[in-house]
């Protein structure tokens, strides 16, 4: 158990810089430089802000200390604010916009997707199931940004009920909010639906009614209880697929978040604020990532079971 | 016991049992699971709407009598009429054309896109899958790690690279950031049908590697395969338009998600400039997700 | 038994690595499957291999014909040595061998059809042209019950022992001169298993062909077998004449497993002395040292844990190894 353990903190660690130098390599690739301008500034000027930057060391030794700032989560300067802020500030600034939008889309999406899958599967295609198959693969396909551009014409635009962008008060908040959550409510709500049905479905549970337990504790002590558990493991990935939708969303809402300050600093070329968050992003990420694997790992007993010998081939 | 002269019943001779023959018309496992899927309405109509959004795409702009860049600025903003049916823009050109221009491009993106991240993921997969142990090991760790990072960030990432407004650029971008997760699906399987018996057959009879890969293991992997290029589609689509749409890249020709981009500006005045790109693009996807469902449950084995 | 030598295995060890995870650092052990296994087997005859499950047989089976590389000893077949070959410079000697599988089920490969199944062993055989080819299948059809009609259908369609004949059918295809039958009637039902084997009876005697047919049903190995010979854990401990192995077992294992055949006469049956062997197989990765059966044997003796017993020729075509005959 403790290997496991181990071995997920290591190879979490191996991630992170991979990634990183993945960036560094992607964004050193990018043609242009930070300082490129409509009018171009002239040489001597960009020169001068080259050295002052370090820009002009050769790749290798930019990568070096590239990685050792890595290390000590010390992301250095944007090259394009003209005040003295740090990435790490302007991470300090922007993230906790991210963060909230994030944080409630995921509630959301888990709050809600869960009991719509519990309803959906223990009234197999009624009405109600139905409803539900219908609005999750709408939600499936229609794209983050078309929900959201629908949201904000119909509640903002006709009803004026929410403010159309920018960020101040909660009502700024519910629209990205439920535009963010569309996609991973649906997922959750089907990959729910499924889990229960697989259960209700199983010998195990038939068993149990033959036995005479009421269809309470059946269903909400026996299945639930199972049926949640590989939940844990789409959290994973619907992290992911938040963090990216939110490039997209806040840039819809005018919301002053990470996504889009790296949306801008790709295309602006600024360099140490694009590693600087895009490596932020992972290491989140990655934490993440490993926390849900601890998790599942104590909930799953077959894991802790099979930490013994593993054959490769079997003889006979 | 009695006698009885007017049995019924009488003895059959061995050759005339016909206990070999197979009375049904041979078919192969293909054709079984496209009967099945030929029965599923819903996948058909994904069916139908996906070949009616490619032959719009083709013949739209032959049939049209407006070229997509016609501007007539005296008619601009038009609401749909008769004379064109999703209205005009802010140039007054023609909305219908537009989207069936844009309709090539993101089609063309989605289908090139995705088959692109279909091949490098089958190959990936599959050399991974059949020489296992650590090489096997290092391929899929590999995919574990960057799969962290959303598709969408790559793309970003990679799309400043390319020179922009080529859209072979795009293709290429789009598909060489999602084929982690056909490369597992094929890799899972490799692995476990290596070990069947009909493989170790063919190896007995001298059949060489890639003789094996080829024949054996990848066909029989193809259900999972051909759903992961139903899903794969709608990604790439879906990719396209949000690149277009957060403004990270360009072509000439608009797509599907420059024109609901253009059209966010006008949203009050003119809605149709958004919602006529926005619902093509959910339609098509919606389509190519009710088709990848019905895929899976043509292609299940226990269904058959 | 005047037939020249087919196949002479001398020594064979086959050992899978297997890791045991302790600590950070995961150990490998080898498990012994095959621990230095010898016989020989003439043309045209059948050499039947029997034991309790994971004694090492089908490992032993699939060693032979090269499926898994040997770890040591050596194979000399039709006269030359293939233990140590390349895959390429295997590739004409993989011609004269084949091997029928137990699972008629997985056996087969649902993509491909009867023909294409069929033809497939032919492909390493450059003599056999594209049209031959056909002919040929349609001949190994009709050799094994099938007909023509069969010829263009897929597995699925078939039953588990029509399936099985498909497959004797496939082994058949390149003319092999000896072919391994890893329990090919195990999964059959009892009324076909008699079929089939009556239909691999026929084919030796018309395509000279020696078989090594493992298996575990006693009487069915014995109804065809010239030689039977019986594995315990990695080790042939008893190789005899079928008639005799039957009526005459030394080995204390052999002789409890000959005991237990039930016999048809009820009486008979009632009366006869069982022989039972208490307690469960050793683990193979940690064998015994000695004797591999002697934490089970009823007869143990002294020199039992200290040396392994060799396969010794104790009386004509007898092989036993077991220090109860050492001389």
């Amino acid at each position: 158990m403790v290997n496991y353990v181990i071995k997920r903190v290591l190879l979490a660690i191996l991630t992170i810089f991979v990634i990183a130098t993945l960036v560094f390599v992607l964004s050193r690739a990018i043609p242009g430089g930070p300082f490129d301008r409509e009018r171009p500034l002239p040489p001597t000027v960009i020169e001068n802000l080259n050295r002052k930057y370090g820009l002009d060391q050769p790749l290798f030794n930019q990568y070096l200390l590239f990685m050792r700032n890595v290390a000590v989560l010390d992301f250095g300067i944007s090259y394009h604010l003209l005040g003295d802020e740090t990435v790490n500030e302007l991470i300090a600034r922007t993230f906790p916009v991210s963060c909230l939008v994030g944080v409630w889309a995921f509630a959301l999406a888990v709050l809600c997707g869960i009991p719509f899958g519990i309803i959906s599967a223990l009234m197999e295609n009624r009405p109600p199931d139905v409803f539900f198959k219908i609005m999750t693969t709408l939600f499936i396909s229609i794209p983050s940004f078309v929900v959201a551009a629908l949201l904000q014409y119909t509640l903002a635009v006709r009803l004026g009920w929410l403010p159309v962008a920018m960020w101040g008060s909660w009502k700024q908040v519910v629209m990205p909010v439920i535009a963010l959550s569309a996609g991973p409510l649906a997922t959750i709500t089907r990959f729910t639906r499924a889990s229960m049905r697989e259960v209700l479905d199983s010998d195990y549970i038939r068993t149990a009614r033959a036995k005479g337990a009421s269809s309470f504790t059946v269903t909400y002590v026996h299945a639930l209880r199972n049926a949640l558990l590989p939940i844990v493991t789409v959290a994973g990935p619907m992290f992911i697929s938040i963090i990216g939708g939110s490039l997209v969303i806040e840039r819809i809402f005018a919301l002053p978040g990470l996504g889009w300050r790296l949306v801008q600093a790709i295309t602006g070329r600024d360099y140490s604020v694009i590693m600087g968050l895009t490596i932020f992003y992972a290491i989140l990420l990655i934490a993440i990532l490993l926390v849900v694997d601890l998790l599942y790992a104590f909930i799953d007993p077959r894991i802790k079971i099979s930490q013994g010998s593993r054959s490769s081939e079997g003889g006979d | 016991m009695e006698e009885q002269q007017n049995l019924s019943f009488r003895r059959v001779p061995q050759e005339e049992r016909k206990t070999d023959t197979i009375l049904r018309p041979p078919s192969t496992y293909l054709k079984d699971s496209l009967y099945n899927l030929s029965k599923n309405p819903l996948g058909m109509i994904g069916t139908t709407v996906i070949i009616f959004m490619i032959l719009f795409a083709i013949f739209g702009p032959i049939v049209l009598p407006y070229s997509y860049d016609q501007q007539n600025l005296r008619n601009n903003f038009q609401p749909p009429s008769a004379e064109h049916w999703m209205g005009t823009d802010n140039l007054g050109r023609d909305m219908t054309v537009r989207i069936a221009y844009g309709a090539r491009i993101s089609l063309q993106v989605g289908f090139t896109a995705s088959l692109l991240s279909l091949t490098i993921g089958i190959f990936y997969g599959a050399i991974s899958g059949f020489i296992g142990g650590n090489t096997d090991l290092v391929m899929m760790r590999f995919v574990e790690i960057i799969s962290s990072v959303p598709q969408i960030l790559y793309i970003i990432l990679l799309s400043q690279v390319m020179p922009k407004g080529e859209i072979t650029n795009i293709i290429y971008v789009i598909g060489l950031t999602g084929w982690m997760q056909t490369a597992r699906v094929v890799r899972g399987d490799v692995f476990s049908l290596k070990t069947r018996e009909y493989v170790l057959a063919a190896r007995v009879s001298g059949v060489s590697n890639f003789g094996i890969i080829s024949k054996h293991l990848i066909p029989n992997a193809i259900g999972p395969i051909i759903v992961s290029l139903t899903m794969s589609v709608p990604g790439a689509i879906f990719n396209e338009a949000a690149l277009r749409f957060i403004g990270a890249v360009g072509t000439t020709i608009p797509s599907w998600g420059d024109l609901a981009r253009d059209g966010m500006g006008a949203i009050r005045s003119s809605p149709h400039l958004t919602i006529y790109p926005s619902l093509f693009i959910s339609v098509t996807i919606l389509a190519f997700t009710l088709l990848s469902d019905a895929l899976q449950q043509a292609f299940d084995p226990k269904k058959r | 038994m005047n037939q020249r030598v087919l196949l002479e295995v001398s020594e064979l060890k086959k050992y899978f690595l297997i890791k045991k995870d302790e600590g950070l650092f995961s150990q490998t052990v080898p498990l012994k499957a095959v621990d230095g296994v010898s016989f020989t087997l003439h043309e045209n005859e059948t050499l039947g291999l029997v034991g309790e499950s994971g004694c090492g047989k089908t490992t032993l089976g699939r060693t032979v014909i090269r499926l898994y590389e040997p770890t040591g000893g050596s194979i000399v077949f039709d006269g030359q040595e293939i233990a140590d070959l390349s895959a390429k410079e295997l590739l004409p000697s993989r011609r004269k061998m084949h091997m029928i599988f137990q699972d008629p089920y997985s056996s087969l490969s649902p993509r491909m059809n009867v023909t294409e199944i069929i033809s497939e062993s032919m492909e390493n055989d450059a003599s056999i042209g594209p049209r031959e080819r056909k002919d040929r299948v349609l001949e190994l059809l009709a050799l094994v019950g099938l007909n023509s009609d069969h010829a263009n259908r897929f597995p699925h369609e078939f039953s588990g022992g029509q399936r099985q004949r498909i497959g004797i059918a496939r082994s058949l295809a390149a003319n092999p001169k000896f072919i391994v039958c890893d329990e090919p009637i195990s999964a059959l039902d009892v009324s076909i298993q008699a079929q089939v084997v009556n239909l691999l009876k026929e084919i030796q005697e018309s395509h000279n062909v020696a078989y090594l047919f493992i298996a575990h049903d006693l009487s069915m190995v014995q109804y065809i077998s010239d030689r039977i010979g019986v594995m315990y854990m990695g080790h042939l401990v008893e190789l005899a004449s079928s008639s005799t192995l039957m009526q005459h077992p030394l080995h204390p294992y052999a002789q409890a497993l000959i005991s237990s055949i039930p016999v048809a006469d009820p009486h008979t049956e009632r009366t006869k002395t069982r022989i039972a062997i208490s307690g469960e197989i050793p683990s193979l990765i940690n064998p015994p040292s000695g004797c591999a059966f002697r934490t089970r044997c009823p007869r143990v003796g002294t020199l039992c844990d200290q040396v392994t017993p060799e396969l010794k020729e104790i009386d004509a075509d007898h092989h036993v190894a077991c220090h109860l005959y050492d001389k």
